[in-house]
């Protein structure tokens, strides 16, 4: 092998390396017997997963994590789905303006934008004397602004690789305008739309800043009821939840794989 | 009645531009006609208006006796094959070829009996089940036609239906598009800047230019009777020289005598026309003609062209390629010739 190539290999392994040493220790540290956290271990226990299960919060994070995710996507998706096209179709006025309005979210610090809707909850709390802060609806509201701008990136990405002809050779086929967009482009734009439900679910699942002044009891997420506990305690217990997580993501991403390619998308 | 009529058909655009500029077609049923140009002459526009992609500014479209000049572009009977063919990537082969049926709302049995048949047709049936991008080129190309054509349109479209093949694969499609054509009886519209498409393929030929038709009429017609330069040199290749008639001859602006029928052609400002493979050339004592230089000779297998110095001016000559021992096989860049022509041939065209 030429030097060249051996830098090359040097360098992907490397990449590879760090970005998975954290992960594989996690994994290690989940099954370490010692509350303090050691090396060598004094032994493996499974202790910690147990544990993990049996703390309440931790099950009811999990549920209204996934709760808040899958319908943050179920709004979010669909409504950005809908701004990528009307960005990528329409000849509207203000395009660029409001395709940077879209994304904005991911621009703004998760902190900052987290104190803006708590004010703002609170404000509207008062005028219309009912409960956002501290709902699952308060929460959805919020985790929808991280699945709209995902969907218009990558939506808008997809659009722009698609062929007009091909809508134009479904019109001329006979096919009216809605039997064109739910038989043609809706389906072409498949592999674009799944990434972007990953994403925004991926995104809502873990995210922490954003979430952290509009949880409440009873209705917090997960990676909220972690830092809580971490508040108090440093036992491999959190390792352990941490696993459980990857491991669901993971899986996650290898059954999306199965229908649509990620790497065509991503 | 025309099966496609079109009549005073006009694009122009919001700034100003425009892209066809009044024209009139009429094509009978069964007929292949081809528009023909250099890009951005109007002929893709022209076959987006009859298509219904592009809304016309002025002007009527008439499909069988059906007014279709604004319907939307699903409700005009029209099947197009488009330059990318623009197959549902997302469908298999059948998917593709029934979709119009579904659209059509036929039921299911005809559906696929029609669909099996299209596909027979383009020798594709034993790839029904496979998707568009397990498909070649070539066979991309078929299934956009059985496409198009398992619908029985009024009219069928044809987009550069040939332009993204290869040399070799292109004659073969060329022909059997033809063939399909003429079998099923298709009034076609094709658009095309390959002239030797459009000669071989159609019935008739319209060649345009900014947004207007310089001439329209059979092959023979555009090659032999060219109404114009740009026609001239459009179809085909041609000798081109400015300049007017004098005492019975052409007088080349450069002073330069060339024969020609002057005819009724009068004393304007003319071009003289003629086919390079119009011209002979011979070598030696004995040989007749205008005496002229060889200044280049271009060997092509089959023929061989050659560069001519008449004077001031430079005429190209395409031959058959001349057998070993033909004085002319041994000629030289340098070496005098002698070139001749029928003075019928020549055409004296408008200088516009």
């Amino acid at each position: 092998m030429s030097p060249g190539r051996l830098l090359y290999r040097g360098g992907i392994i490397a990449a590879y390396v760090l970005m998975l040493a954290p992960v594989a220790a996690l994994v290690a540290i989940s099954f370490f017997r010692d509350e303090i956290v050691s090396f060598p271990p004094s032994g493996f226990t499974l202790h910690w997963y147990a544990n993990g299960f049996a703390r309440s919060e931790f099950m009811s994070g999990f549920i209204v994590s996934a709760k808040v995710a899958v319908l943050a996507c179920l709004i979010g998706v669909p409504a950005g789905t809908a701004a990528a096209l009307g960005i990528a179709r329409s000849n509207l006025p203000f395009k660029g303006a409001f395709t940077t309005f879209m994304l904005s979210p991911l621009i703004v610090p998760g902190i900052v934008a987290g104190t803006a809707l708590y004010l703002t909850f609170l404000m509207a709390q008062n005028r219309l004397d009912m409960d956002i802060t501290g709902t699952l609806g308060g929460l959805v509201a919020a985790h929808v602004l991280l699945a709209i701008p995902w969907t218009v990136r990558v939506v808008t990405a997809s659009l722009q690789g698609l062929d007009g002809a091909v809508e134009e050779a479904a019109a001329n086929l006979g096919a009216r305008p809605w039997q064109v967009f739910w038989r043609v482009t809706l389906p072409m734009l498949r592999p674009g739309i799944v990434a972007a439900v990953m994403f925004s679910f991926i995104q809502s699942f873990e995210n922490l800043e954003l979430t952290l002044l509009l949880v409440g009891p009873g209705m917090s997420t997960l990676p909220i009821e972690m830092i809580n506990y971490l508040e108090f305690r440093m036992d491999p217990t959190l390792a352990a939840v941490a696993t459980v997580q990857v491991v669901l993501i993971a899986a996650l991403m290898l059954i999306t794989d199965r229908f649509v390619k990620l790497s065509r998308v991503v | 009645m025309a099966a496609l009529d079109i009549q005073g058909l006009e694009k122009t655009y919001a700034n100003g531009f425009t892209a066809v500029a009044g024209l009139d077609l009429k094509i009978g049923k069964g007929e292949l006609v081809s528009l023909l140009g250099p890009s951005g002459c109007g002929k893709t526009t022209t076959l987006r208006m009859v298509a219904g992609f592009i809304d016309p500014t002025a002007g009527r479209i008439t499909i069988e006796g059906r007014e279709v000049t604004h319907l939307p572009a699903h409700a005009r009977d029209t099947g197009m094959v488009f330059q990318s063919y623009a197959l549902f990537p997302h469908m298999s082969v059948a998917q593709n070829v029934a979709f119009g049926l579904e659209m059509r709302k036929v039921g299911r049995a005809e559906r696929e009996a029609r669909t099996v048949e299209a596909l027979k047709r383009v020798q594709l049936d034993h790839l029904a089940e496979r998707y568009p991008r397990q498909l070649s080129g070539g066979q991309q190309q078929r299934v956009a036609l059985a496409r198009a054509l398992v619908v029985n349109p009024a009219v069928f479209l044809l987009d550069e239906p040939l332009s993204n093949l290869d040399a070799k694969l292109r004659g073969e499609v060329r022909s059997e598009i033809r063939a399909l054509q003429q079998a099923l009886g298709l009034t076609t519209l094709m658009v095309t800047h390959d002239q030797e498409e459009a000669l071989t393929m159609s019935d008739r030929l319209v060649v345009m230019e900014g947004g207007r038709v310089r001439q329209a009429g059979t092959a023979e017609d555009l090659y032999e009777r060219p109404a114009d330069a740009f026609v001239a040199n459009f179809v085909g290749r041609s000798n081109l020289i400015r300049g007017r008639l004098a005492e019975g001859a052409f007088e080349a602006a450069s002073g330069t005598r060339l024969a020609c029928v002057p005819g009724g052609a009068g004393t304007g400002p003319l071009v003289f026309a003629l086919r390079p493979e119009r011209i002979g050339l011979s070598v030696g004592d004995d040989a007749t003609g205008e005496p002229a230089v060889l200044k280049e000779i271009l060997y092509l297998g089959a023929q061989t062209e050659y560069v001519v110095a008449l004077g001031a001016e430079r005429l190209t000559v395409i031959r058959p390629t001349p057998a070993a021992g033909d004085p002319l096989h041994a000629a030289r860049p340098g070496d005098g010739v002698r070139a001749r022509w029928t003075p019928e041939h020549v055409r004296l065209l408008p200088d516009t």
